[in-house]
């Protein structure tokens, strides 16, 4: 996977020659701001590196001597360059330069999301598709040499771990996850083991999955069309899911916002039928 | 450019899975000093938005990366195309390291490499992948 052409801005705090050292305190009460606020910060002295800069733009802020910066702005091939003398600023009037420049450059406005989404170990992968076949959400997807990727980072449910419960070989990691080796903790024998890592998708809901849910689809409609008693359907669906969301660390509100039964299978059709199609040619490059 | 490894701290700003008391520990014992750093907010944040900067991050020799599991970190990065050099990268763990620990580590010039092996998993045969027929 590639990554984008975005713009992004690198602030750097400027403590080299032609500068004096920002007291301490300032120091790290602005790069806590600023990391709080989502940017990527630099802090430079005359010891130790940090990494080059290639493209994006660059602030460079610093307590030049005598307050003056040694260019105001410059702009080269991809990057844009621009000092700002900060020997007067406080935190909040830095921010704000720091914002202001963002806009000016069009550069991503960072951390609009809680980043949750499936970080696959491909030291562990065996590419079987189950994760492709499992998802709802159309998370996961297949690059040009078929190889399982997440792909729509976007769809995925925030605090949910389900496709890393199903994977054979505890692949999938969710880094922000609680507990190993979901979180990206070593994997052991024994979580291999473990019956909550190895849930296989059609022991998920009791047998095979596909025939369950149509069962379960059957079994609504003949109630509804008997009883007509939707009160009792929502606390039937609603026992079900709190199994499911106890057995599985699924959060409530996830299996709550589930499309219909009917949608679920649909759905649930299709994402077995993206698994197969990237399954058969898997096997005929293997054969 | 000297051989001394470069720091990246994350600051894992989206989620309170890193104690705030280590990560604030560690950044102001980073701020403290007279080292230079990169800091960014959320490794996550940057690959889920595949942030063109993670290159230059993984790119430029070797590295003390003061973040969360190696194994995390190595996917984080390499499920962008942003391959981390297993030899000269050494991840340290703010979950559940103490920021002592941490920050002795990333101030020792000393580089202990600690992503996992790169695996080869044993991709299954033509046979044993799964069909619609034996699935169910």
């Amino acid at each position: 996977m590639s990554l984008t052409e975005e713009s992004t801005l690198r602030v750097l705090l400027y403590e080299g020659a032609g500068a004096t050292d920002l007291p301490s305190s300032n120091r790290l009460e602005t790069m806590t701001a600023l990391l709080e606020r989502g940017y990527t910060v630099s802090r430079t002295t005359g010891t130790g590196n940090v990494a080059p800069h290639d493209r994006g733009s660059l602030y460079v802020m610093g307590r030049f001597e005598g307050g003056k910066t040694p260019t105001d702005h410059i702009e080269q091939d991809e990057t844009s360059l621009r000092f700002q003398d900060i020997g007067e600023l406080n935190t909040d009037a830095i921010i704000e330069k720091v914002e202001s420049v963002r806009a000016e450059t069009n550069s991503v406005q960072p951390g609009n999301w809680k980043p949750w989404f499936p970080v696959i170990d491909y030291d562990r992968c065996t590419n079987c598709m189950q994760c492709l076949s499992f998802c709802l959400f159309n998370v996961y997807g297949v690059d040009d040499d078929n190889q399982i990727q997440a792909q729509n980072h976007d769809n995925c449910k925030t605090n949910c771990p389900a496709c890393s419960r199903v994977c054979p070989e505890a692949a999938i990691m969710f880094p922000k996850y609680k507990s190993g080796p979901i979180n990206g903790d070593e994997v052991t024998a024994a979580d291999m083991g473990e019956e909550k890592m190895k849930v296989d998708i059609s022991a998920l809901l009791g047998g095979d999955v596909f025939s369950a849910l149509r069962q379960r689809s059957d079994q609504a409609k003949e109630r509804f069309s008997k009883e007509r008693d939707e009160k009792q359907a929502l606390s039937e669906r609603k026992k079900c899911l709190t199994k499911l969301a106890q057995n599985n660390d699924i959060p409530a509100e996830v299996l709550m916002s589930l499309p219909s039964p009917d949608e679920i299978l649909l759905k649930a059709e299709e994402a077995k039928a993206r698994g197969e199609a990237a399954l058969a040619k898997q096997r005929k490059a293997a054969e | 450019m000297s051989d001394t490894p470069r720091i990246l701290y994350c600051h894992c700003n989206y989620a309170q899975v890193v104690p705030p008391e280590t990560k604030q520990a560690v950044l102001a014992k980073l701020s403290g000093s007279g080292a230079a750093f990169d800091a960014v907010a959320d490794l996550c944040e940057m690959a889920a938005r595949k942030d063109p900067s993670l290159k230059r991050l993984a790119d430029g020799g070797p590295v003390k990366i003061a973040a969360c599991y190696p194994r995390a970190v190595k996917w984080i990065l390499g499920g962008v195309g942003c391959k981390l050099n297993n030899e000269t990268t050494e991840v340290l763990n703010m979950r559940v390291e103490t920021p002592e620990d941490i920050v002795d580590a990333l101030f020792n010039p000393e580089l202990k490499a600690n992503l996992p092996d790169d695996g080869t998993p044993a991709k299954p045969s033509a046979e044993e992948l799964p069909t619609a027929q034996n699935e169910s």
